[in-house]
Parts: structure tokens; C-alpha cells; sequence
């Protein structure tokens, strides 16, 4: 709901909770006082991004579901909500998030799903937590607690601001509330194995996914090929005889992939996550290399140096993220001089003395 | 180059100063040749511009914007014209930039399914350029046959199929705009997912106010193997709306869901003889697709939920022939109208599924008390409505009562949680409106977002996003003394 037809500033009235009260008022003295502040929800993607200093604002209380309507496919969440509450929530009325979004671990919270901006296997599919996020709230640098964006599938008013917020993890602002599209479960689902070659599966993978096939993940662990098949049952059958393969009946096989819980994504030291075109052939990178996303997401596990692993998707037109055992610093892939500069424009016009998460995505921002 | 004070400068000056950088561009500068570009499709609302510039190559584009910027020129991209909001509408002292002449499909890559094109290329051309390899280009607004690409991604475009397959913003990977300081950004990339922050979302439905497109990367996706589509009959409009919430309660997310009312079925069955119910008071065009098993599955369930939700007949396509003859009379309502009012203004308010009924109800009796006929016709799916308000701009105050009923509209659309626009876009059209919906911070943090990109403010300038001032003119937002919490910064 919209109560600002009456209101100007939200900030007013009983609406707000005494959390993001306190986060404004916490957010508004650091500003004067130029002390960088370090946002943490369930603090399960800790690891991920930039290392960085800073007082932390913990948004793990502010939890909760606000809204939701099963026949609206929109729920509303407060951002320290735990990522598996709000699932079982969706669970019991035979809805998901279509992104299949990664844990981490337990604690993990709907407000650090989205300012990570991370997918789990279904992404090609269904879409990426970008293209599902509706709405959102935040507090800005300014210490001032903004709305964008709605509840309803589709709204064109301002410029896209709760996509923004997707990914940037907290360099713009903290995220106090998200409205995301979900949809209902599928039906059925099969997984199949085929004994393929990783140039084999690549070819494999962007061939069904040219054609009307339900698919719904992919993966390559090195040896073999895994699909998975969701929709209606007869639509899920049909297109199991049509593909062959070998039927796979291991209920959390996807989960480990998307979790990081399978022993090639687990173990690795020191993990390179590579977004590629999906039909790029296989990359000449060091170390072994695990397959998602049609080839989109070539995860490579090495402990070259990262100029090496860049080299690889240079000429590509995609980029390496050092996921897991980085240095602190050398994480997100660098911009050119125009996107740098963009960038700074733009978190300067939401956190101008540079307080929220400074230097988690780039050094500059 | 010194900036040039706005009353030194003049339509011959300008043309003189761009015909000299750009010698081998078209331009047009006198009244005749410029009168087609005084308006989109948003008639009511027209102006000259200075000069239109039609430029053929990204260096030219570049030249235009540096000499905008120097010279302190707005300047207004623009596609095909088909918008309804006016976001191409000229300014009086600015420059017109067309981009028709930016019309080539530049690349096709069929094992990544995407298609890199410049953005005067028509959105159905896009389809029509990959179809013989399966695939096609999901958002297909209704003008697809006219609208660019530019334009589409400017305005974030839906269309009859975005509940199951998404907006622009979900359909593409990669945009190269050009920025007011002449500068050439690439935004995105040719993987799903790419480094920094996601401008490529924010371009996505900014109507030309941070920068002008100059290329679009679309995925394609592959065509569905079987489209079947049900004709369902009410004999309420709030009982259609309610089966909508209940397809989607069930688990159905059809293709399309489409939603039209009594006076609209009979309108567009003189129209084109789409073989519609004209005794419903609403019907429904529920189409499902995937591969023949899918929709087989789907078809029985949609039937069954259908017949609990109070349906009172039903009739499924009975080949392609039928299915197309059906969708003709969808896509010719607007056309339809046309021919049974004079004129007619088209809203585009989104509000939440649970509320069609209700809100159906409460803009027929706002219809009876402004004197006006109101009928629907929408993508009921997406809870987007498109009232159109019929009137005759020849009555006078006829238009005036339009534009106070249309607000009246909007004004419900948000007051039940939804937005003032799902599509079309805010331009000039609903720039008022935009007030309603945002507080005095929020827009602020726009325009700020707009000066990271533009800080001279002269890409579109006046669109989109409401001054403070015209806001507290407006009426919508009580902006008090001293209510503004950062005095330092610029507020307009």
C-alpha cells in the first residue's frame, strides 16, 4: 500500500518500526561523522565482495512477512527475514522464488539475497532476483527511508530504483523491505545424467535450450551432464523420452549445486565464478571447471592469479568474479574509465559522503 | 563553445551551427518538414522542435549530443512516435534527435539466442528476422507492427504475453547508449549477469532522460511448440475478475490473459467479426502454451477452474485459424473504439488482481458521474488496466473533463496499492500524477539519479519526473518550509 497519497514524508506516523527509525538516526550520525558503515544481515555471505572496514548495522531483527497474497504471485517482506522462512511461507501455498536463491548457509536473509544479487540453478529459466524484485524500501546515505516500485507485476513509474539496489550490496543504500514476484511450483520434475564431455554438454545445453523444452537447470561437474525437467507431469515425461539420459532420483542434488554443498564447489580453495555467453566453448582456464546455466556460469576452481583467470574471458563479452579464497581486493571484474565514472555519479546521488558499505563492490564506490 | 542565452537562440542559428559540424546528416528545420514530429502518439499534446536531426552513424550521434551539451540545448530522442505518454514530444527550444535512420538488425546469434540490432529496428522485426530458427523476441506491445526497439527499451514495453514471459527489462542483455557529455557506455553485456551496478535495469523505462540508446543486445527465446487459447464468457465483469485470481491461485500462469468488456466485445465484433460472446458483460482470452502435453494439462485444469469461477460459457480455439480470429478482435479494440467515439483517451494504471472487481465497479460509477463513457479492454493478467475514457474534443470542456476523470482513475489505481502507469510510461502525460505516487525524498533521490547521468539536465528534460515546485503546485505533496532535510542540495 501506498499510505503517501496522504503523507509526504513516511518517515512520520506510526508506519515506520523503531528499527529503521534507529537505522536512519544511525545512518544520519555516521554521515556527520564520516564513519563508513558495514551492513550485515544473516552475515552468510560474508565471504563474498570486497573486504571492508566499518561500524556494523545489523538488519537481522528487522524481520518478518508484510504482505502476502497467493493469487496476487507478490510477497512483501521486512530484509532481515530468514531466506527459509520465507520459502516454507511460499511452500505451504505451492509457491517459490523462481531464482532458486542460494543459501550459504541457514542464516541467510531476503535483504542480502537481493543485495548480492545471486541466483541459484533455475536463473536461465525463470529469471534472476533482478528480474523478480517488484519493490522495494530503503534508507539512502541521507539517512532518509524511500519507497520504489509496488506490489503489482508491472509499474513503469521513476526510474527503476529497487533493481538498482540488486547486486550493488549496500553501496547504495540499506534495504529495509522487498517485494518479489514468485510463482507457483511446478508440477513434476526429473532429472537426467549423461555421460558428456564438457565441449559435448556446452553443445548439449545451448542446443535444448533453443528448443521448447521445460528445463529448468544444468550442470557439469567434468564427467557429466545433469538436466533438470519441471512443469506439468505429461510435459515433463514427454520431454524425458524425447532427451534419454539417465533418470537421476536424488532430491537435493540441485540443492547442493545451488548451496555450494557439491564437493567440487565445497572444497575448492579458492573458486572463480565466470559469466560467459552460454555457447562459449570451453575456456582455457587453469585449475577444473563445473558448469551451471546452459554454459552461462562457469564456476573455476585455481589459485592462479587473477590477471591469469581475467585473460580467460577476455574477447568473451562476459566477466570473472574471485567468489571464494580472494585477496580483499582484486574481486569484481574492473570497469572501463565511462562505467567507472558512471558509477561513482551515481553512488555519490545516493550516499554522497560515501557511509554505506564504501568499497565492498570497488574500491571508488 | 560559450552556452548560448535561450532567447539568442534561433531555429536558423541552430540548423546553420549542425549542418556545419554535420554535413552529411539529414536535417529539417523548416515548419512543414518538422510538423510530423510535433507529437507522438500522445496527439494531445503538441510542439515544434528547433530542428529535427536524423543521424546515420554513432559518431554523429556523439557530434549531437556534445553540441547540446556546449551549447546548453535540450535534446529529445525519439523512435517511432508510438508512445502514449509523450516522452517524444519535442521542446520548443531544444533538438529533435530521430533515430530512424538507426534501422539494422546488426547481429544474430542463434547459439546464445540473442540478436544485437540498432534501436530503430521494429520490435516485430525482430521475430520475423529469427523465425526460421525457432526462436523469437517475447515482448510484443500491441503497435509492435510500428514501435522501435529504442523506444521499447526507453519505455520498459509489456505487451499481451509479459505475466508469463516478462517486460523489456527481462528481455535484454545489452544496451550501448550515448551519453549528453557525447560519450559512447556500453550497459550490460553478452553473458545473463555483468560487473557493477545494474544500469541496465535503470536505462530500462527512463525515457530518454539518462542517455540516448544507440544499440540493443535482446534475448530470444525459443517459440512455443502449441498455443491453445479459451474464449470465457461472464455475466459480471467482477466475477472475470475474480476467475483471474483464481487461475492464478491454481497454479496456472497463462501465456496470456486478456480481459474485455461488454461495449468493447461488441465494438470490435462490427469491427473485425472476431466470433466473440456478445451477450457476456466481460470476457476472457486465456491463452496456454509450451510443448502439446503442457498445454493439454493446462487446458483441462484453466477449463475446470473456469467453470467453479461462475463462467457461463466457453468455447476453445478450434485450430490456428480460430485461435488468430480470435486475438484479431483483441488487438483491433483500440482501432474499434476509435470508430464508435470520436475520441477516446487510453489509461494505463496497474493495481493489484484481488482488486479488479472492485476497482471496475467504483470507475462505472465515476463514468456516470462525469458524464463519460468509460470502457475496458487490458492484460488482466498483470492487474494492467486500460480504461478508455470516450469523448469528443469538439464539446467543449469535454477534454478538460477527460483529463480530470483520467486523474480521478489514477488516483484509484494507487490508493488501492497500484501505479499510475504499468506501460505506457509517465512522459508528460502523467507527470502530475507522478506526485501522488512518490514523496517529495523519492523524487528527489531521482533527480539525483538523473544528474549522475545528466547534470546539465538536458536529455528529455521535463518529463518523467515532477519538480518539486510543480508537485507542490500540483496539490499532491505538501512540501512545507523547512520540511527539506538537505538545504545543500538542488531541488527544482
Amino acid at each position: 500500500m501506498h499510505p503517501r497519497s496522504e503523507c509526504c514524508n513516511i518517515n512520520d506516523g506510526l508506519l515506520v518500526s523503531e528499527f529503521v527509525q534507529q537505522s536512519c538516526e544511525a545512518i544520519k550520525k555516521a554521515g556527520e561523522a564520516r564513519a563508513p558503515l558495514r551492513i550485515q544481515g544473516g552475515g552468510t555471505k560474508s565471504f563474498y565482495g570486497r573486504r571492508i572496514q566499518g561500524e556494523p548495522l545489523e538488519t537481522g531483527s528487522h524481520a518478518g512477512i508484510v504482505d502476502y497474497e497467493p493469487s496476487e504471485l507478490v510477497i512483501t517482506a521486512r530484509a532481515g527475514t530468514p531466506l527459509a522462512a520465507l520459502e516454507a511461507k511460499l511452500a505451504k501455498f505451492g509457491q517459490m522464488l523462481p531464482f532458486e536463491p542460494p543459501y550459504f548457509g541457514g542464516a541467510a536473509t531476503i535483504g542480502g539475497t537481493v543485495a548480492s544479487g545471486l541466483s541459484g540453478p533455475r536463473r536461465p529459466y525463470a529469471g534472476a532476483v533482478r528480474d523478480l524484485v517488484l519493490g522495494c524500501k530503503l534508507i539512502n546515505g541521507f539517512g532518509e527511508h524511500l519507497t520504489f516500485g509496488g506490489q503489482v507485476m508491472k509499474n513503469v513509474a521513476g526510474y527503476d530504483i529497487s533493481r538498482l539496489m540488486v547486486g550493488a550490496l549496500g553501496t547504495l543504500g540499506v534495504i529495509t523491505e522487498v517485494s518479489m514476484k514468485v510463482v507457483p511450483r511446478p508440477v513434476a520434475s526429473a532429472t537426467l545424467a549423461f555421460e558428456y564431455t564438457q565441449r559435448e554438454a556446452i553443445e548439449a545445453m545451448n542446443r535444448w535450450a533453443g528448443q521448447p523444452l521445460p528445463l529448468s537447470a544444468t550442470c557439469h561437474d567434468g564427467d557429466r551432464l545433469y538436466l533438470r525437467l519441471s512443469g506439468t507431469r505429461a510435459g515433463v515425461q514427454s520431454a524425458a523420452d524425447e532427451l534419454g539420459g539417465e533418470s537421476v532420483s536424488d532430491d537435493d542434488f540441485w540443492a547442493r549445486v545451488r548451496d555450494h554443498r557439491h564437493p567440487f564447489l565445497r572444497t575448492a580453495p579458492a573458486l572463480w565464478r565466470l559469466s560467459v555467453p552460454p555457447a562459449t566453448e570451453p575456456l582455457d582456464t587453469p585449475g577444473s571447471t563445473f558448469i551451471e546455466w546452459n554454459g552461462g556460469l562457469r564456476w573455476v576452481a585455481t589459485d592462479a592469479p587473477a590477471r591469469v583467470v581475467r585473460e580467460c574471458v577476455d574477447g568473451t563479452g562476459g566477466h570473472a568474479i574471485w567468489f571464494r579464497g580472494h585477496d580483499g581486493k582484486d574481486v569484481f571484474h574492473p570497469l572501463d574509465r565511462e562505467k567507472l565514472a558512471l558509477h561513482r555519479n551515481v553512488k555519490r546521488a545516493f550516499d554522497p559522503v560515501g557511509i554505506l558499505n564504501p568499497g565492498r563492490l570497488y574500491a571508488e564506490i | 563553445m560559450p552556452a548560448t542565452p535561450k532567447s539568442l537562440r534561433t531555429r536558423a542559428s541552430v540548423a546553420a551551427d549542425l549542418s556545419r559540424l554535420l554535413p552529411n546528416c539529414h536535417l529539417l528545420a523548416d515548419e512543414e518538414s518538422l510538423r510530423p514530429y510535433e507529437c507522438d502518439a500522445l496527439s494531445a499534446y503538441r510542439r515544434l522542435p528547433l530542428v529535427v536531426v536524423l543521424p546515420e552513424t554513432l559518431g554523429e550521434v556523439r557530434t549531437v549530443a556534445r553540441y547540446c551539451r556546449d551549447k546548453g540545448v535540450p535534446l529529445v530522442a525519439r523512435g517511432a512516435g508510438t508512445g502514449l505518454s509523450g516522452g517524444a514530444l519535442p521542446i520548443e527550444d531544444g533538438i529533435l534527435c530521430s533515430l530512424a535512420k538507426f534501422d539494422r538488425i546488426l547481429h544474430i546469434d542463434p547459439a546464445n539466442r540473442s540478436a544485437t540490432v540498432q534501436p530503430g529496428v521494429r520490435n516485430l522485426a525482430v521475430s520475423e528476422a529469427v523465425s526460421h530458427l525457432g526462436l523469437y523476441y517475447a515482448p510484443d506491445p500491441s503497435s509492435q507492427i510500428a514501435c522501435t526497439i529504442g523506444g521499447n527499451v526507453a519505455e520498459n514495453s509489456g505487451g499481451l504475453h509479459c505475466l508469463k514471459y516478462g517486460l523489456t527489462v527481462h528481455n535484454i542483455l545489452k544496451l550501448k547508449i550515448v551519453t549528453i557529455e557525447g560519450e559512447l557506455v556500453t550497459i550490460g553485456g553478452d553473458a545473463l549477469d555483468s560487473p557493477g551496478y545494474d544500469f541496465l535495469a535503470l536505462l530500462t523505462g527512463s525515457e530518454g532522460l539518462l542517455g540516448i540508446i544507440v544499440e540493443v543486445t535482446v534475448k530470444l527465446l525459443p517459440i512455443p511448440e502449441s498455443a491453445k487459447l479459451i474464449m470465457a464468457s461472464f455475466d459480471d465483469t467482477g466475477s472475470a475478475g475474480h476467475a483471474v485470481g483464481d487461475l492464478v491461485a491454481a497454479g496456472i500462469i497463462p501465456g496470456g490473459l486478456e480481459m474485455m468488456d461488454n461495449a468493447v466485445i461488441r465494438a470490435t465484433e462490427d469491427f473485425v467479426h472476431a466470433g466473440y460472446d456478445t451477450d457476456a458483460a466481460a470476457i476472457l482470452l486465456c491463452e496456454l502454451d509450451g510443448t502439446p502435453e503442457e498445454v493439454t494439462d493446462d487446458i483441462a485444469r484453466v477449463k475446470e477452474v473456469l467453470e467453479q469461477s461462475g463462467c457461463t460459457g466457453m468455447q476453445v480455439a478450434k485450430d490456428e485459424a480460430q485461435r488468430q480470429q480470435f486475438w484479431s478482435g483483441r488487438k483491433a479494440a483500440f482501432p474499434a473504439i476509435g470508430a464508435m467515439s470520436p475520441d477516446y483517451y487510453c489509461m494505463d494504471g496497474t493495481i493489484p488482481r484481488r482488486k479488479l472487481g472492485e476497482v471496475l465497479g467504483r470507475m462505472a460509477e465515476m463514468s456516470r458521474r462525469y458524464g463519460l463513457r468509460v470502457v475496458n479492454v487490458f492484460h488482466a493478467g498483470d492487474g494492467n488496466l486500460h480504461p478508455l475514457i470516450l469523448y469528443d474534443a469538439n464539446r467543449p470542456g469535454e477534454l478538460e473533463r477527460t483529463e480530470a476523470l483520467g486523474a480521478d482513475i489514477l488516483q484509484l489505481c494507487v490508493d488501492v496499492g497500484g501505479t499510475i502507469t504499468g506501460e505506457h510510461g509517465v512522459g508528460i502525460e502523467k507527470i502530475d500524477q507522478m506526485c501522488v505516487q512518490f514523496d517529495s525524498m523519492a523524487l528527489s533521490q531521482f533527480h539525483a539519479v538523473k544528474e549522475a547521468f545528466d547534470p546539465v539536465r538536458l536529455l528529455n528534460p521535463d518529463k518523467a519526473i515532477p519538480t518539486l515546485r510543480r508537485c507542490s503546485e500540483f496539490g499532491g505533496m505538501h512540501v512545507q518550509r523547512g520540511e527539506l532535510k538537505f538545504p545543500e542540495l538542488e531541488r527544482f
